[in-house]
Formats: C-alpha cells, sequence, structure tokens
C-alpha cells in the first residue's frame, strides 16, 4: 500500500559519476528482485493449487484424493458412480471451488488494476460503486420481478456495466479543469462512483423494506455473495469469459506500467493515454462485473488483494494480485461453509461475510503497520 | 530580537537516526543558508528547528527558551515557518490566504482586526502582490503563488523566518525575485532568516552566513567567502569544481567539473 | 500563464507606515461579510418557511393558515390541529438531525482535509448500525428510542477506533489515512452486522427499517435524549472555524502558525462524533446530508470555515426536510423515508459538483 508520491525516484548512487558499477548494480538488484519476486509468485499460485484441494477433499464430508480421482475420471468417462460421494464432489464441492478460485482471481485483478491506474488504494470496484450497480440491479431483479438463478446473474452483470458507463461517462468528458494538477480524471471517477455508489444503498435499503422478509433475507444472502449457488453452467460461463479477459489483461499490463509514471510521463513514452485508459477500464469493471454476477459482490477481496500481493512479493504484480484474490475466496469460503456452522449452530455463511470479517482486522492490521512504518 | 540555537539535537524518523547529536546556532538579524547534498538532512534540521519534529535528544532553544515547552501560539508570533509544499485549499482568494498568517495573533474569541488587516496588506506590498489579492490562489503562476505563501509568512509577523526550499519549482528571475525579497525582509525588518537551499551559487550569494551538512552533522558555518571553497564542495557534494569570485557579487562562484570538461590552461581564472 | 512582474524588483513600503488602499483594503472584506450575512438571513428564513411546510404537508395537506393557528389559538378538539402537533416532532427532529449532520460533514471534511470525508465513510454509520443489530439480536430491543444508546454508542466507538488508527505514526490522521482507515473499519462491521442478520431472520426484520434512516414515527422519546448532546457538539464545532482555516494550510504550517495540530483535531473530532452520532442515533443512517450541503455552501462563502460551518448549520434542514416533505408525497399513501429521499436528491447534486471538478483537490 504504497501512498507515497510517484515521482521516479534516483538513488544517488546511480548518478553518472560511475556509470560502469552503478548500471551493472542495477541490473543485479534487478534481477534478484524479480527472481525472488517470481519464486514468491508461485508459493502464491502452489497455495492456490492446496487450498483448491483442500476445500474439495477436506471439510464437514471428506473425500479421499484415491477416490477423488476416480470420482473424476469416472464422470468424464461415463464409468461407474460412488453413491453419494460423486454426487456432493461433481455437484457440489468442485464447480464450487472452480467458481470460488476464478472470481477470486477476476476480483484480485480487477482490484489492482484500479487501483494501479487510479493510484489510489481506496479504488477498487467494490469501493468506488460498481458492485454496487450489480447489487441494486440484482435486488430489483429479486425483490420486483422474483427472480431467481441466472436472471439475478443477467441483472447484476447489467447493473454493473451500466453503473461503470454512467461513472465513467460522468467523470470524463467537458472542461478538464485541474488537469495537470496531480491526477484529476482519476479523482473524479473515484468521488463520481462514491457518490453513486452511496445512491444506489440507499436504494437497496429501501427495497429491502418493501419485500416481505423471506425474499429479503435471500437478497441479503446474494448482497453479500455467496457460493452457495454454484453450477457448472454457470461455471462454464465464468470461464468463456475469462478465456477472453485474461489475454486482453496481459496485454494492456504493458502499458499500464508506464501509466503508473503519471499521465504526462506515460504520454511521454509513447502512450495513447486515454484510449488505454478507457480499455483498462472496460478489461477491469468487465472482470469485477463476470465475479460478481456469479457470486455476488464479495467483499474485499478486489479491496484486498492488490496491497496483500505487494506486500508479499514486494513489488506490485497482477499475476500475484489474481493469485491472492484466488486465495482469500478459497480459504474464506472454506471457513464460511465447513468451519462456521460449527461456531454458530449450523448456520453456514455466505462467503462474503467471511471476506469481510476477517479482511477488515487484516487491512486494519495492514494501516497500522503501513502507518508505522513508513509514515 | 530572537537568537534560534540547537544543542546536542538528535533527529529521528521511527528508528532512522537523521541528525545526530548536532549543535548550531542561527546568528541573530542575519541570512542563513543551509546547504548540503540531497538527503544529508538539512530539511530535517529545519523541521526540528521549527518545532515541527520532537527532538529525540537535545534541545531546541529560541532566546534560551526550549522551543517545545513554550505555548504552541506564543512561539508562532515569534518564529514562522513555510514549508517545502505547502497546500492552497481550493477557491481561496490571495487575500484570504494571507490573512490566515494572522492566526497565532488572534484569540480564540478575539476575531479579525484593524491591525490585522495592516499586516496583512503590508505583507501583500512587501511582497509586491497587491494587485493579486482579489485573485484565486490556484488561477497564479508558479512565481506568483511562491510570493503569495511569503506573504502569508510575513503577515505572521516573526522575528524568526524559517523557509524550506522557497525556490523550487522557480525559474532563474523568480529565484532572484524571492531571493531578493527576503533580502529586503532581512534588511528592513531584521528579520532573522534560516534557508534551505538547493542552489550552492544562490546560497553563496544571498547569505550572510552559511551552514554546510554532511551525513546528518555541521561540516562549515560561517561567511560565504570562508567557507565556500573547492574543499567543502569536494567534501559535501563529492563534486570536483573550481571556485571564483562573483563578477557581480564578489561572493564566491562555483563551476563544476564534470567528466567531459576537463579545465585548460587558458580557462581558469585564478 | 501570465508570470505578473517578472522582472520587477519589488519596492516594498516601508513597514508602519502605509495605509490600506481603499480599492482592496478592509472595506472590500466587510462588503463581502455583509453580503454573506444577507444570505445567511435568506437561508434561516428558507428554512423556517419549508419548517412551517413541513407541518402543513402530508397525507392530511393542510393551509399554511391552520399551521399558524394550531399554534395561537389551539383548540384541542380540532382534528387538523391535533395532525400539526403530530408532525412537529419528527420536523423538530429534521431540524436537529440535519443541522447536526451539515455541521459533523463540514467539520470533518476541514479536518480531515477530504472531501470524501461523511459520516458513512468515517465508519459512524457502519459503528452505530453493528450497535444496533446488536441491540436487536441480543437484548431484544424493538422500538426507536430503544436503538438510540445503541447507535450513539457504536457510532462513537468506531469514530474513536477510525481516528486512532488514521493518527498513528509520524504524520498523524491524514485525509488518505482516515478514508483507508474508515472504509476498512466500516466494511468489517457491515460484514460483522451480516453474521447476525444472515442468521436471524427476525433482526433482520426490525433493522431493515432502521436502515433506511428518516424521521418519521419517531416522538419526543426519542428526540429530547438527544438535545443535550446536540448542544454540546453544535458548540464545540461552531467555535471551530479558524482552527479549520489553519489546518486548511497543511499541518506544517498549521503548526507553524503555532496551533497545537493534535489536540485541536481532537476536540473538533469529539464535536463530530457528538453530532453525527446523535444524528445517526434520532434518525438512523442518513447519508449525502453531511457530504453535499458544505460542498454546495462552498460556491456561497468560500473556503472560510467560519462562514462554511454556519451556512451548513441552515441549510442541511433545509435539504433534510425538504426531502422528507417530498418523500410524503411522492408515492401517496405510502411514504419514502426522508433517508432514502436525500440520496437520491443528494446524488445527482453530487454528481454535478464532482462534475464541476470541485472537490478533486480538497
Amino acid at each position: 500500500m504504497t501512498l507515497k508520491a510517484t515521482t521516479p525516484t534516483r538513488p544517488d548512487a546511480l548518478s553518472d559519476r560511475a556509470p560502469k558499477t552503478a548500471s551493472q548494480g542495477l541490473d543485479l538488484i534487478g534481477q534478484r528482485r524479480g527472481r525472488a519476486g517470481l519464486n514468491r509468485t508461485s508459493v502464491l499460485a502452489a497455495g492456490v493449487v492446496l487450498l483448491f484441494f483442500a476445500s474439495v477433499l477436506l471439510g464437514s464430508y471428506t473425500v479421499t484424493i484415491p477416490d477423488f480421482f476416480t470420482i473424476v475420471a469416472n464422470h468424464l468417462t461415463g464409468g461407474a458412480k460412488i453413491p453419494g460421494a460423486s454426487f456432493i464432489v461433481m455437484e457440489n464441492k468442485l464447480p464450487r471451488a472452480v467458481i470460488g478460485t476464478m472470481i477470486g482471481l477476476a476480483f484480485g485483478l480487477a482490484g489492482a488494476l484500479f487501483q494501479t491506474m487510479l493510484r489510489n488504494p481506496l479504488a477498487s470496484p467494490d469501493i468506488i460503486g460498481i458492485s454496487y450497480g450489480a447489487s441494486a440491479a440484482a435486488v430489483v431483479a429479486i425483490v420486483i420481478f422474483g427472480a431467481s438463478g441466472a436472471a439475478v446473474s443477467g441483472a447484476a452483470l447489467g447493473g454493473a456495466l451500466g453503473v461503470a458507463a454512467l461513472i465513467y461517462a460522468i467523470s470524463s468528458g467537458t472542461g478538464m479543469r485541474g488537469a495537470g494538477r496531480g491526477n484529476a480524471a482519476g479523482n473524479r471517477l473515484v468521488l463520481a462512483g462514491v457518490g453513486i455508489a452511496a445512491a444506489l444503498h440507499a436504494v437497496v435499503n429501501f427495497l429491502m423494506t418493501r419485500a416481505d422478509i423471506r425474499t429479503a433475507a435471500d437478497a441479503l444472502v446474494w448482497l453479500n455473495g455467496s457460493l452457495n449457488s454454484a453450477s457448472w453452467d454457470r461455471a462454464a460461463v465464468l470461464f468463456l469469459a475469462l478465456a477472453v479477459l485474461l489475454p486482453a489483461v496481459a496485454v494492456i499490463s504493458g502499458p499500464l506500467r508506464l501509466l503508473e509514471l503519471g499521465d504526462d510521463t506515460a504520454a511521454g513514452l509513447g502512450i495513447r493515454v486515454n484510449p488505454t485508459r478507457l480499455a483498462l477500464v472496460v478489461i477491469a469493471v468487465t472482470l469485477a462485473a463476470v465475479a460478481t454476477a456469479a457470486a455476488g459482490p464479495v467483499s474485499f477481496v478486489a479491496f484486498l488483494a492488490g496491497p496483500i500481493a505487494r506486500r508479499f512479493t514486494r513489488k506490485a504484480s497482477l499475476p500475484a494480485s489474481a493469485l491472492v484474490g484466488a486465495l482469500i475466496v478459497l480459504a474464506a469460503d472454506y471457513f464460511a461453509a465447513n468451519i462456521a456452522p460449527l461456531l454458530l449452530d449450523g448456520t453456514a455463511l455466505p462467503v462474503g461475510v467471511v471476506t469481510g470479517a476477517l479482511g477488515a482486522p487484516f487491512l486494519l492490521w495492514l494501516l497500522v503497520t503501513n502507518n508505522r512504518k513508513d509514515a | 530580537m530572537a537568537v534560534l540555537n540547537a544543542k546536542d539535537l538528535t533527529l529521528k524518523y521511527d528508528q532512522r537516526c537523521v541528525v545526530d547529536g548536532l549543535s548550531v546556532e542561527i546568528p541573530e538579524g542575519r541570512v542563513t543558508m543551509i546547504v548540503g547534498a540531497n538527503a544529508c538532512g538539512k530539511s530535517t534540521l529545519l523541521r526540528g528547528l521549527s518545532r515541527l519534529l520532537k527532538p529525540a535528544g537535545g534541545t531546541v532553544t529560541l532566546d534560551g527558551k526550549d522551543i517545545h515547552t513554550r505555548p504552541a501560539r506564543e512561539l508562532a508570533r515569534t518564529l514562522g515557518l513555510l514549508p517545502q509544499h505547502p497546500t492552497a485549499p481550493d477557491g481561496i482568494t490571495v487575500r484570504d490566504l494571507v490573512g490566515r498568517g494572522r492566526y497565532p495573533h488572534q484569540g480564540f474569541f478575539r476575531s479579525w482586526s484593524p491591525q490585522d488587516d495592516l499586516a496583512v496588506q503590508q505583507a501583500l506590498e512587501a511582497t509586491d502582490t497587491l494587485e493579486l489579492a482579489g485573485r484565486n490562489v490556484d488561477e497564479l503562476s508558479g512565481g506568483q503563488r511562491q510570493r503569495v505563501w511569503i506573504a502569508m509568512a510575513l503577515a505572521q509577523e516573526t522575528d524568526v523566518l524559517l523557509l524550506d526550499e522557497p525556490t523550487t519549482y522557480l525559474d532563474l528571475a523568480h529565484q532572484v525575485e524571492v531571493l531578493d525579497l527576503i533580502t529586503d525582509l532581512n534588511r528592513r525588518r531584521g528579520t532573522t532568516v534560516a534557508i534551505v537551499l538547493h542552489d550552492l551559487n544562490l546560497a553563496a550569494r544571498y547569505a550572510d552566513n552559511v551552514i554546510a551538512m554532511k551525513a546528518g552533522a555541521v561540516v562549515a558555518q560561517g561567511t560565504p567567502r570562508d567557507v565556500v571553497t573547492e574543499g567543502l564542495v569536494r567534501n559535501v557534494f563529492n563534486l570536483e569544481s573550481r571556485v571564483i569570485p562573483d563578477p557581480v557579487s564578489a561572493t564566491p562562484l562555483i563551476i563544476p567539473i564534470g567528466r567531459h570538461h576537463v579545465p585548460t590552461e587558458l580557462e581558469l581564472v585564478s | 500563464m501570465n508570470h505578473g512582474t517578472t522582472t520587477a524588483v519589488s519596492r516594498p513600503g516601508t513597514p508602519g507606515t502605509t495605509v490600506p488602499s481603499p480599492a482592496t483594503g478592509a472595506s472590500g472584506g466587510a462588503a463581502a461579510g455583509r453580503k454573506r450575512a444577507a444570505w445567511l438571513l435568506a437561508a434561516v428564513v428558507v428554512l423556517v418557511l419549508l419548517a412551517a411546510t413541513s407541518l402543513a404537508v402530508g397525507a392530511r395537506g393542510l393551509p399554511l393558515g391552520t399551521v399558524l393557528e394550531a399554534f395561537t389559538r389551539f383548540d384541542p378538539a380540532n382534528g387538523d390541529h391535533a395532525v400539526v402537533h403530530a408532525r412537529i416532532p419528527r420536523t423538530v427532529l429534521g431540524l436537529l438531525a440535519g443541522g447536526a449532520l451539515g455541521l459533523a460533514g463540514a467539520a470533518m471534511q476541514g479536518v480531515a482535509r477530504n472531501p470524501l470525508a461523511d459520516p458513512g465513510i468515517m465508519g459512524v454509520n457502519a459503528g452505530a448500525a453493528l450497535a444496533v443489530v446488536t441491540g436487536i439480536y441480543v437484548f431484544g430491543i424493538a422500538s426507536f428510542s430503544g436503538y438510540i444508546w445503541f447507535a450513539f454508542l457504536g457510532a462513537a466507538v468506531a469514530a474513536v477506533v477510525v481516528y486512532l488508527i488514521a493518527s498513528l505514526g509520524r504524520d498523524g490522521a491524514t485525509p488518505v489515512k482516515l478514508a483507508l482507515a474508515g472504509a476498512a473499519l466500516s466494511a468489517g462491521l457491515f460484514s460483522l452486522m451480516n453474521v447476525i442478520l444472515v442468521s436471524s431472520q427476525d433482526t433482520l426484520d426490525r433493522f431493515r427499517f432502521w436502515q433506511v434512516g428518516g424521521v418519521a414515527g419517531r416522538d419526543w422519546s426519542v428526540v429530547l435524549p438527544g438535545l443535550p448532546f446536540l448542544a454540546v457538539g453544535a458548540a464545540i464545532v461552531l467555535l471551530t472555524g479558524r482552527i479549520l482555516n489553519s489546518l486548511a494550510l497543511g499541518d506544517d504550517i498549521a503548526r507553524g502558525l503555532g496551533q497545537r495540530v493534535g489536540l485541536t483535531r481532537a476536540l473538533t473530532a469529539l464535536g463530530i462524533v457528538l453530532l453525527c452520532g446523535t444524528a445517526t442515533a434520532l434518525a438512523g443512517p442518513i447519508g449525502f446530508v453531511g457530504l453535499v450541503i458544505p460542498h454546495a455552501v462552498r460556491f456561497l462563502t468560500g473556503p472560510d470555515y467560519r462562514w462554511i460551518l454556519p451556512f451548513s448549520l441552515v441549510l442541511a434542514p433545509v435539504l433534510l426536510l425538504g426531502a422528507d416533505i417530498i418523500g410524503r408525497v411522492v408515492l401517496l399513501p405510502g411514504e419514502v423515508p426522508a433517508g432514502i429521499m436525500t440520496a437520491l436528491i443528494g446524488a445527482p447534486v453530487f454528481v454535478w459538483l464532482v462534475r464541476r471538478g470541485k472537490g478533486a483537490g480538497l
């Protein structure tokens, strides 16, 4: 969570008085850092794989590893099913873990993209209103039209994209007053998003008072983000979306690194700032929107993934942020589905409640240590 | 009049020690320039001298009294300060901004007085910003804005004024203008001034007294003629140079020597 | 950019002998002051008219003459008079909560030097909400007057925690740190609240009506206990105008001007907590009033907090009462709570402010 200005710093040792040794030194440092970052990123990836299997195999219904492979192989080849276990693994645990991983990746990336682009740690999609667009549309669908399942997801996707477009339209456009003084367009984007989010929040609250209590309770579960309705259909749609979006992220990550240096510097390095920013917004918003449509606005994942990844790998890295996002969702869902019922007389929580309740203290801790350290 | 004194001053940011056991006196009624390489602790020293940073050890005294034990508002009537990057609220006018320098002269219930008006007026005149008084600060150029901030510090009417790099981001003409203005202030009001300045040549020209710092310690202090030498520049900036008398002011003028320009006998001016 | 007098060497007049020139001297400031005072008076008049309208408008509309009559010649047998009297508590609550939120919002933006500062962002609403949910779930509280103390306690604790976390470190409670800490704590508290709400439908059923925020359905037993807190909070905050003016120049300059930044900031924060904690306790979480009004007020007053504060005190109830009145008539025979209407009215205003480029800085 670097809150510092982004002026490029030049270590004193690198003045051209001793060019050879200095630049060699820089290369060495760069390589060493790069390698450490890569190692740590692979640690994260291993963690995701480990948690993925833990959530499929362990928990309130345990499956042995040989059984798991038998079940999956038989499912694919149409072989014999293990009574009970096959159903639970194939229809519940596996799709749940797959969707959890994918929305984690998507939220983590979306958050990191926004935070990097806007140079503002507050600027994750859940804070700047995009998730609220999804929520409001979903609650309207649930409460007013009695929708459920795929219809709610569709409404959420539409809501998120619509609100994102609205925010972008508000913040871009006329009279760039104050342009050149820092990051005016970015600030306007954050401000417009916060305003819209608050208004939509009020709408959601009002609709909650208008519904009968059972519908309101359903809507609340959705509002918190939940993997309970995970299914292969949903996983397939999500997979297709990510198959398009992840390569797009890879392509845009180069220009993004230059955009981090500030609009003017980036323009000087040959980036077309406004089209690049628009492309970034579209990609990041779509990532957040499809993830929200699949599982509801799982709070804090997008907000936290970037800062945690940066702490862990000691540099800003999109893959690391995505992996941290997946780690958070998988760990939180394991807790919500398997451990929370033991503590709360059998109530399984929506995963978003856990990411929020556990994520917030962690963020506070990040803030405390950060404030102490570099303040 | 006031004398600002630091004794065995140790300044830390958390655990990192920036200034260690430093003793220095800012002479009364003079213009003192604090110079040194990047990150040598000169801005930190200024923060320590101005009560922005509480010392981890040692004391800073103004007229013999510890600045940290004196009431803040009373101290602010004697000791003024202009940080490096002051922020102006959106839409504030020049006159309003300068007027806020009168804060230490107002009581909790005592509001604006004719005396405050006079001080603001004089500050605006002294900085040649009178015709800007009704303008918004956001609309001003860099040089004008810097003069307005100095006007705010002047309106505070202090005997001691500390400035952290008041010429950053200004072109050469504006740099000279700002330093002339500060010199005027010193000559007319006898204000004690301490300035952190990057430009060694301007420091040598405008200072009565130079404090050269390296790695959190004072390496030399005295008049520019005594202090600013080729040896000092080598020691403090790790830079080879020639020092000649400034043809305009006869103060030391530093001519840096890079790697690509080796002085020939002909070019040397003794 | 015009560099003005680039080459002119400044030639200051001798100190002590100059006289303020009439064109730019004190007279200009005084005239501006008179103009602002007139504006403030106009705002008060609008507020009084709106309060009268609030007594007249509703499912049973009454002419203003009847409203006046209900005060001057009260007739207990007259049904219209009884309706007017029944509308007094919600009108008073609208005035009080509106004023408190406006004042708190302005002071918060000043003390945090942050255009986003608002009871919602700074964790106050979340703290109050969690406390109310706990009150309902654990203690079975079921009335607005029962929620007050929980809401107040929750708001105060949340605000103090946010402030403490943000003020760790060398440079104290900077705007970014405050906003981050507030957002983080809010999200966490809402999640804890949702743990309860997801597992208890009864709690959700009661809580959702508090959560929308509004002034309807509150009687004197809700309004009166809040009065002393509001009075103390308003007194503190109204006196901080000059403090906020120096703080607006940045902590370093404020210190250089002799302000004890930590102390004054803590004092202002105390006033803010009293004001918006009480307002939230009385009326539920009402968004946008504290956020939008100070921004709008700056158009009239400029950046001088000695004027921003009183203007916010008067204009914020105009928004809240106006929202309540409109909410009573748009969905007849039902009502839209004031908290929803302020959001629906406030959001476009806020968006407009953002587009004008206001608030992009500090």
